[in-house]
């Protein structure tokens, strides 16, 4: 596939069609964000709420069983920070 | 070369039931669709011919007309022929999805029998449904009497599942005035009608073994181009209809244009009208000529895409051009007609001074006296300007 910017009307598949799997992955909304979830590991009970809410889905549970979020697409909505039972996530400013 | 004729049978039917048969020779695959006033007896019986397995059809009730589109969007995009009905109330609830169906490039075909809109409630004719879905990327066409209703509405499966055109249309007819009055047609047979329309082949289906995704969205570095493919296929169908519309006279002898003309030869004056008001008229243009009155008809039958062309072509060497809508753009400048049709000869160096005439809203009888009148009026109005526009008739 052409990228977007080198993409002329011609090139549209009929109706805006896409033969290509998963190509909204390229999308990367993390760009959006203006606020990251931070977890307290001594407060997180690895239930998953978090990992169950994210509309996106952008957290990733790690190989501890811990969970973290995916930057690529995390949009920094803060619903998991909402939604956690011990509230064990805050969400933190992007820096500058 | 005189037109090869079909075997064809002349009957006597209400004009509803006329489309339901042309769906049925069409072979339409899938229906959906919710009854309103004017248009339920096409779907009524398109039922009854399901029902009876007359017609090997998947026909789902559905309980509005938003559901009635978005089913026939679903049944499309899983390959089969589709069509549905609706009106007025019905048409403005289907709003949001009519421009889903068409930017999808799904061949629905749509009979819309053309009903005011509320408030006040009315269930008469005028053109307002159909102006309000003005741009939602369909075909759209009017015709003027049962038989025209009949042709094009197999004409239209044709012209939506050309693979070159591949757009949902809307034929427009008048409801009440066509939909429920009884009328002799002239029917074709399923043989011809299977000639002329072979199975529909979709270019893309729901296809577990192929899948593909429909209706993602875009970001705005797409979305122009991806709207400018549709503008250039919709601007593109006028070929392809001219082609079909040349096929199905060659088979009938019945020949259509995008730009009907009647005595229009050397008229220094034009009436321009759309659908069944056109044969009303037709009387009064009769008579003014029979006095000496150099006054001719042009008929638009193609709505979308908009004969350009062939508008620029008919009113050369006419001094005055009367549009006649059957809807009000309120706070606008006049009808939706005469909108575009005065854009459209705008850049010409010559052209028509035009008087525009809102007529026959929510179902108000326009006569033939009412034509030659509003011919009078307008050479007056062309004369000395008194207003944008001018609804006819209205007392006060």
């Amino acid at each position: 596939m052409k990228p977007l910017e080198q993409t002329t009307w011609r090139d549209i598949e009929l109706g805006g069609l896409l033969r290509e799997p998963g190509s909204a992955r390229a999308y990367r909304v993390g760009d959006w964000r203006s606020q990251h979830p931070v977890w307290d590991r001594e407060r997180c009970i690895r239930c998953g709420v978090c990992w169950t809410v994210c509309p996106e889905p952008a957290i990733v549970e790690l190989p501890d069983g811990y969970f973290d979020m995916d930057p690529y697409y995390c949009k920094g909505c803060g619903t998991c920070a909402r939604e956690c039972v011990t509230g064990c996530i805050t969400m933190v400013p992007e820096e500058e | 070369m005189a037109p090869k004729t079909a075997a064809a049978r002349r009957l006597g039917m209400e004009v509803s039931i006329a489309v339901s048969h042309a769906v049925k020779l069409a072979r339409a695959e899938t229906i959906a669709a919710y009854p309103i006033t004017p248009q339920t007896h096409i779907v009524e019986y398109l039922s009854t011919l399901v029902a009876n397995g007359e017609l090997d059809a998947e026909f789902i009730n559905v309980e509005s007309e938003h559901s009635a589109i978005s089913t026939c969007i679903g049944m499309s995009a899983a390959g089969a022929r589709t069509y549905t009905a609706t009106s007025s109330q019905g048409l403005a609830l289907m709003n949001e999805i009519l421009y889903i169906a068409s930017a999808m490039r799904f061949p629905i075909v749509m009979t819309v029998a053309n009903r005011a809109l509320s408030a006040p409630l009315s269930i008469w004719n005028d053109h307002s449904d159909i102006m309000g879905a003005r741009d939602i990327g369909w075909i759209q066409m009017f015709v003027e009497n049962g038989q025209e209703a009949f042709d094009h509405t197999i004409m239209a499966f044709r012209i939506a599942e050309n693979h070159e055109v591949l757009l949902p249309v809307i034929v427009n007819l008048d409801g009440f005035i066509l939909s429920h009055v009884v009328e002799a047609l002239e029917m074709v047979d399923q043989d011809t009608v299977d000639q002329f329309l072979p199975p529909y082949v979709p270019r893309h289906r729901l296809d577990p073994n192929q899948p593909v995704t429909m209706g993602a969205f875009a970001l705005p570095e797409i979305y122009p181009e991806v709207k400018m493919s549709h503008q250039m296929a919709l601007a593109g169908s006028y070929h392809h209809i001219l082609q079909v519309w040349e096929e199905w006279a060659e088979i009938t002898g019945r020949r259509y244009r995008p730009l009907e003309t009647y005595r229009s030869e050397g008229a220094k004056i034009l009436l321009l009208t759309m659908g069944s008001l056109s044969e009303v008229a037709e009387i009064a243009v009769d008579e003014l000529r029979e006095q000496g009155e150099p006054v001719g008809l042009l008929k638009l039958r193609l709505w979308r895409p908009f004969p350009v062309e062939d508008l620029r072509r008919a009113v050369a060497g006419a001094e005055l051009l009367i549009i006649c809508d059957r809807a009000l753009s309120l706070g606008g400048v006049g009808g939706p007609v005469m909108s575009e049709v005065r854009s459209v000869l705008y850049p010409l160096a010559s052209r028509p001074a035009t008087v525009g005439y809102i007529i026959g809203l929510g179902g108000r009888d326009v006569n033939p006296a009412a034509f030659k009148d509003m011919v009078a009026r307008a050479r007056e109005e062309a004369r000395r300007p008194t207003a944008e526009f001018h609804l006819y008739g209205v007392r006060g």
